[in-house]
């Protein structure tokens, strides 16, 4: 549904987006993540058609964005970053203009507002002015005209930043439900996000793709994925980390805590291995009175940080 | 008829949003109040004793418009960039023509609004003497296409920022530079200097000018032609400043 081909944008001399290649199919919901600035909005306003691509080509359901910008924009639904609307309208006003002006009339454009007012919630602020509006309230009202038409393909800029906790699990819910049958791009800081709603990720970083797959794919990049972390009562520290420091699929074995009589012990493993880690301190183990034991699946937010920050991640190592 | 759809769907909101903020009837009132006292304390209009609108009403129309037109459209574009919703609208399935057109049309249907309601003079003119109503009609055509020459150069200044005080502030002194054009002492100061060649050439750009053959009843195809290109000269600046900013 949505393919990017090397898609570039210079403001200036600055690369915002420097050949950026992905696709996305119908029932597949890819996050994007990256650091401000990475170019993940720009990336998705070339997307929405909103401006020109510098070079490259992006096309949303077969049609060139620059040249046929109507027949794609006709199957995007766009929620842009900071969910603009306009502060003069009622909410009512607002959704109504919007199915208007994708087509929809009379019946169809009624029907369309109340699913989407049902949708996202909005009842109790139908009739009330977009300026005086909750950020939350407003960011689902702008969320809800990016619905409206239902659209083959979503682009949503950040659409739970501003959203308490009961609301941003709303929206992942929305966005998951209807992910099965629509081609969804999302852009997001909140890496429990990821888990909770993308069947895939890509990881931006200074316009570049930097990591791209699916969540479990990313968090086996992690130096945490298959380390084995273990409570041991009633040995010195010391004992502990010698013997696990000598398996063969260790890489290195750290102290997390120490009160005397109980160790914490986190054993990470060396690359390219599957489980062989956790069966060897199993059999490490046997005889020593383990109060706990779990291997780790990996931590995106390690992941997120080594990869955009290279020298930083290296600093917090030591 | 597609297109035709998409400006009237835009328009219609543009002129909701002039009708929902207090800037709409504060305009109407101010208009309506200045061209009242300017007609009849100003103006002389009973002091002439013709039953005419030529001079005493009609001859304020660009210096009020100075002012008003471009309050009128300093928020089209402006706005739009300061809330974001510019990124809305030309993601939606419109192309920018659409989107110019339909706020353009929306405002200058607002100013024929504004300019019908000055109908008591006209009411006023005839009760007292028998005028030449088809010359007030005339230029009550000429008043409205000099509005929309006024408001397109708003456009683009409106385009330019998004700060509305400074497109005010542009926009007043573009629109006051085509006026000046054709007052007779700023002309009479250029021909001094430049010879009077240089004379007709400004004075053929200036709004005044092309005004003067309305007021008089005298309907030049020149002029409306000047008008109408001076609006799609504006437009089509307008859509270029406005696909400079997305590159």
């Amino acid at each position: 549904m949505i393919k990017v081909e090397n898609l570039t944008k210079l403001f200036g001399t600055k690369r915002a987006v420097d050949g950026i290649s992905f696709s996305v199919e119908r029932g597949e919901v890819l996050g994007c993540l990256g650091p401000n600035g990475a170019g993940k909005s720009t990336t998705m306003r070339m997307i929405t058609g909103f401006i020109p691509p510098t070079g490259g080509r992006a096309s949303v359901g077969g049609f060139d964005i620059v040249e046929n910008p109507i027949a794609a924009k006709r199957l995007i639904g766009y929620l842009p970053e900071n969910a603009p609307a306009y502060t003069d309208m009622t909410v009512s006003g607002f959704l109504n203009f919007c199915a208007e002006i994708r087509g929809l009339r009379g019946d169809a454009r009624k029907k369309a507002v109340s699913r989407v007012v049902e949708m996202c919630f909005l009842e109790a602020v139908l009739h009330q002015s977009v300026e005086t509006l909750s950020k939350g309230y407003r960011h689902r009202t702008c969320f809800a005209q990016s619905i409206i038409h239902d659209p083959d393909v979503l682009i949503l800029d950040e659409p739970t930043d501003g959203l308490d906790p009961n609301q941003k699990h709303e929206v992942r819910g929305i966005i998951r439900r209807m992910g099965e049958k629509k081609a969804i791009i999302f852009s997001t800081h909140i890496l429990e996000e990821v888990d909770a709603v993308c069947s895939r990720a890509i990881i931006i970083d200074r316009g570049k793709i930097v990591a791209n797959g699916t969540p479990p794919e990313l968090r086996r990049k992690s130096e945490w994925a298959g380390a084995v972390t273990l409570c041991v009562r009633g040995m010195a520290a010391a004992t502990v980390t010698a013997k696990l420091n000598q398996l063969s699929a260790a890489k290195r074995a750290t102290v997390i805590s120490d009160t005397g009589s109980r160790v914490t012990v986190t054993v990470f493993p060396k690359p390219n291995q599957d489980g062989e880690l956790t069966r060897a301190v199993m059999d490490a183990s046997h005889g020593w009175q383990v109060e706990e034991m779990h291997t780790e699946v990996g931590r995106l937010d390690e992941v997120f940080r080594s990869i955009t920050m290279p020298d930083t991640a290296k600093e917090v190592a030591k | 008829m597609n297109t035709w759809a998409n400006i009237k769907t835009i328009a219609k909101r543009e002129l909701g949003a002039y009708f929902t903020s207090p800037l709409a009837y504060v305009f109407i009132v101010i208009f309506l109040l200045l061209s009242g006292v300017f007609t009849f304390v100003f103006g002389g209009f009973f002091e002439r004793e013709q039953a005419a609108l030529g001079q005493s009403f009609f001859d304020w129309h660009p210096w009020f418009y100075l002012f008003l037109v471009p309050a009128v459209g300093m928020r089209l574009w402006a706005e739009e960039r300061r809330v974001g919703t510019l990124e809305l609208l030309l993601t939606m399935p419109v192309t920018p023509w659409q989107a110019i057109l339909g706020k353009f049309l929306a405002s200058w249907l607002f100013l024929a609004l504004a300019l019908a309601l000055t109908f008591p003079v006209v009411i006023s003119v005839n009760y007292l003497g028998a005028p030449d109503n088809g010359v007030i009609f005339c230029a009550y055509v000429g008043s409205w296409l000099m509005a929309g020459a006024y408001l397109a150069i708003s456009c683009i200044t409106s385009a330019l920022t998004r700060t509305q005080v400074v497109s005010f502030i542009v926009s007043v002194v573009l629109c006051l530079a085509l006026v000046l054009a054709g007052v007779p002492g700023v002309l009479k100061a250029i021909s001094g200097v430049f010879g009077t060649a240089t004379v007709d050439m400004v004075s053929s750009c200036s709004f005044l000018t092309h005004f003067g053959g309305f007021q008089k009843g005298v309907l030049d195809s020149r002029d409306i032609i000047f008008f109408l290109s001076v609006i799609g000269f504006s437009l089509f600046s307008t859509s270029v400043i406005l696909r400079g900013h997305r590159s």
